[in-house]
């Protein structure tokens, strides 16, 4: 990115080198510089604050399971006080994932609205209505789930599904309305926000050239708009990466809707599974003695962990990508 | 002839793919159209005079939220109290020493510690604050302030940027110092949207739920001491929700509908602000 104080930099250097009764203005400008960089670098402490005390916290659940907290597929506080973490991971994981399988079209098709299709003005009133669907908080979407959406795709999706497609497995089995696919079909609801906002910044910085060079060979609409999200590819790949980390994480809203039944691996696409954020939100108010509570932690530290991973690779994805479609980097 | 007839499939493919494209943006409002319904629907029939004043009932009892607004309030200002001075700064840092070589880390861990889920920072305020302290108001505050910096911070530095260089270079020219020009021009006139910055954030921060279950619990009383918890408007939602009662899940549809009256209040002020242009 250009760094528009460069210039100004170089007058500031002359500014102090030269006036020589503005000494104390020196050390005002670097006593401003290194307050906000202690301010600024708090952040970094946060964070690294953040690994120390989850690793911390979960150090007895470490010791005495080790990885077999991660493959374990127990979870029995009353009696024989074993935990693993296994089917939380895969609850998450297929959630998330099945979340972005809706979202990540839709997402793109808003995107390329919002960029491509629409005319600037009706834009700005679409993108500030996709806006307002991510500042709706996480419990309203799982209470909207609880009293509106399960009712209605129980009676009118689902019993369809099952009566049209029931021979398949993983259509049969019965049908309580809630259940991890409608925990993913929320979901994608919510990461939908974040994945095409990313996505329309990205598809807007592509140079009109591009555009240009398409509608010149005698593309059509939707040929130039294919080059475009080709253009960008890297960045798109680095949006999904991003909204599954939000996936990842959201809380409330699964709790709500998922059912929170402890199973390796639920029985069809209706049944009740758990997510390991879930579980920190059920049960950690309620965990009695010091292993319960540092397994409980245990699941934050792997979920911090793996959140950690997907931010930072997927930003850098994203940065890049953006730099070289604005023709920063040279690839 | 075949030549024509790939051009039609091509502009035939044109035509369905612009429906689709159109169809996903409808796909999307169905859904916000309709939480914005129920929740209006739902929520309108429980609001009252009484449901303002009164607090969380016991069980039989009539309640309102009252004792929920003062919590959500007193909250969301102790967060604030500690995550916009600490978001601001920060923000000046990345936008006017540009050139230090902390700021690219600094702004790529904001962005990082702004997609760590809101639970895990919830466990990290637990075994911080919780543990030592208790659940209480002031170890939810500084979790939702962890929450609000990242957003303080970008917001801040992004409306810092549109600040003319010309405006800086002025100042210079008549010879002030940076320390003076950062808050009395260059702060001045981004003041408009650093501000609606920092209301986004109260607005992210009033929704949060997870993390204040972790760092305060449910609490149905009134505010009694910074080292105790207070009741809070989303967590009444997640609370009520699944009651048995009917008089409690409306109650879970009146806090949400005022919630979200708030969210959104902020966040249209926010867009009429940003209207009138401040640059």
């Amino acid at each position: 990115m250009r760094n528009p104080l460069r210039t100004t930099h170089f007058f500031y250097k002359l500014n102090t080198q030269y006036s020589s009764p503005l000494k104390w203005h020196i050390t005002g400008d670097s006593l401003l510089k290194i307050i906000s960089a202690l301010f600024a670098s708090s952040v970094l402490l946060f964070l690294g604050l953040m690994v120390y005390e989850l690793v911390n916290g979960s150090w007895l659940s470490i010791q005495t399971f080790g990885l077999n907290f991660l493959i374990g597929t127990k979870w029995d506080p009353a009696i024989s006080q074993v935990f693993g973490a296994l089917p939380l991971i895969l609850g998450t994981t297929v959630t998330s994932v099945i979340a972005l399988l809706i979202s990540v079209p839709i997402s793109l098709g808003i995107g390329l609205a919002l960029s491509e299709y629409m005319p600037k003005k009706f834009g700005f009133a679409i993108s500030f209505l996709v806006e307002l669907l991510a500042a709706v908080p996480s419990v309203i979407y799982g209470l909207w789930g609880i009293y509106v959406l399960i009712p209605f795709l129980r009676d009118h999706v689902y019993l369809y599904l099952r009566t049209f497609f029931g021979f398949i497995p993983i259509f049969s089995g019965p049908i309580y309305g809630g259940g991890f696919l409608t925990a993913s079909i929320v979901l994608a609801i919510m990461v939908i926000p974040t994945i095409s906002s990313i996505l329309r910044d990205l598809f807007s910085a592509v140079p009109n050239s591009l555009r240009e060079a398409m509608i010149a060979l005698g593309a059509t609409k939707w040929e130039t708009v294919k080059a475009v999200v080709s253009y960008a590819r890297s960045g798109v790949i680095g949006a999904v990466i991003l909204g599954f980390g939000r996936a990842v994480g959201e809380t409330m809203a699964v709790t709500m809707i998922i059912g929170n039944k402890f199973q390796v691996w639920p029985s069809s696409l209706f049944d009740a599974w758990y997510t390991m954020s879930a579980i920190i939100a059920n049960e950690l108010l309620e965990a009695t003695y010091d292993l319960y509570v540092s397994a409980l932690i245990n699941i934050a530290l792997v979920l911090l962990f793996v959140t950690l991973v997907i931010n930072i690779l997927s930003r850098l994805i994203v940065w890049r990508s953006i730099r070289l479609v604005r023709g920063i980097v040279k690839e | 002839m075949r030549k024509l007839d790939h051009y039609k499939f091509r502009v035939f493919k044109d035509h369905i793919m612009r429906f689709l494209v159109y169809l996903s943006l409808v796909l999307v409002l169905i859904p916000l159209f309709s939480i914005l319904y129920e929740v209006v629907k739902r929520g309108i029939s429980v609001i009252s005079l009484d449901f303002f004043i009164k607090p969380t009932p016991t069980v039989g009892e009539e309640g309102g939220i009252a004792n929920a607004i003062q919590g959500t309030f007193i909250t969301i200002g102790l967060a604030s109290l500690i995550g916009v001075p600490i978001g601001l700064m920060s923000g000046i840092f990345l936008s006017e020493y540009n050139e230090h070589k902390l700021s690219v880390i600094v702004r790529f861990f904001n962005d990082v510690l702004s997609g760590i889920p809101s639970i895990v920072i919830g466990v990290f305020i637990y075994t911080l604050i919780v543990r030592s302290i208790g659940f209480s108001v002031i170890a939810a505050a500084f979790a939702l302030a962890i929450i609000m910096i990242p957003i303080v911070t970008r917001t801040t530095e992004e409306a810092l940027k549109l600040v003319p260089l010309s405006l800086r270079e002025a100042a210079i020219a008549l010879g002030l110092p940076r320390w003076k020009i950062i808050p009395t021009i260059v702060l001045r006139s981004a003041r408009k949207t650093v501000v609606t910055g920092i209301l986004l954030s109260i607005a992210r921060i009033a929704g949060e739920s997870a993390p204040i279950l972790v760092t305060m619990g449910y609490w149905r009383w009134w505010f009694a001491g910074l080292d105790r918890p207070v009741a809070n408007l989303a967590l009444n939602v997640f609370i009520f929700a699944t009651s048995p009662f009917e008089s409690w899940r409306a109650l879970a549809w009146g806090s949400a509908l005022v919630l979200i009256l708030i969210i959104l209040g902020i966040n249209i002020a926010v867009r009429i602000i940003m209207r009138e242009k401040s640059w």
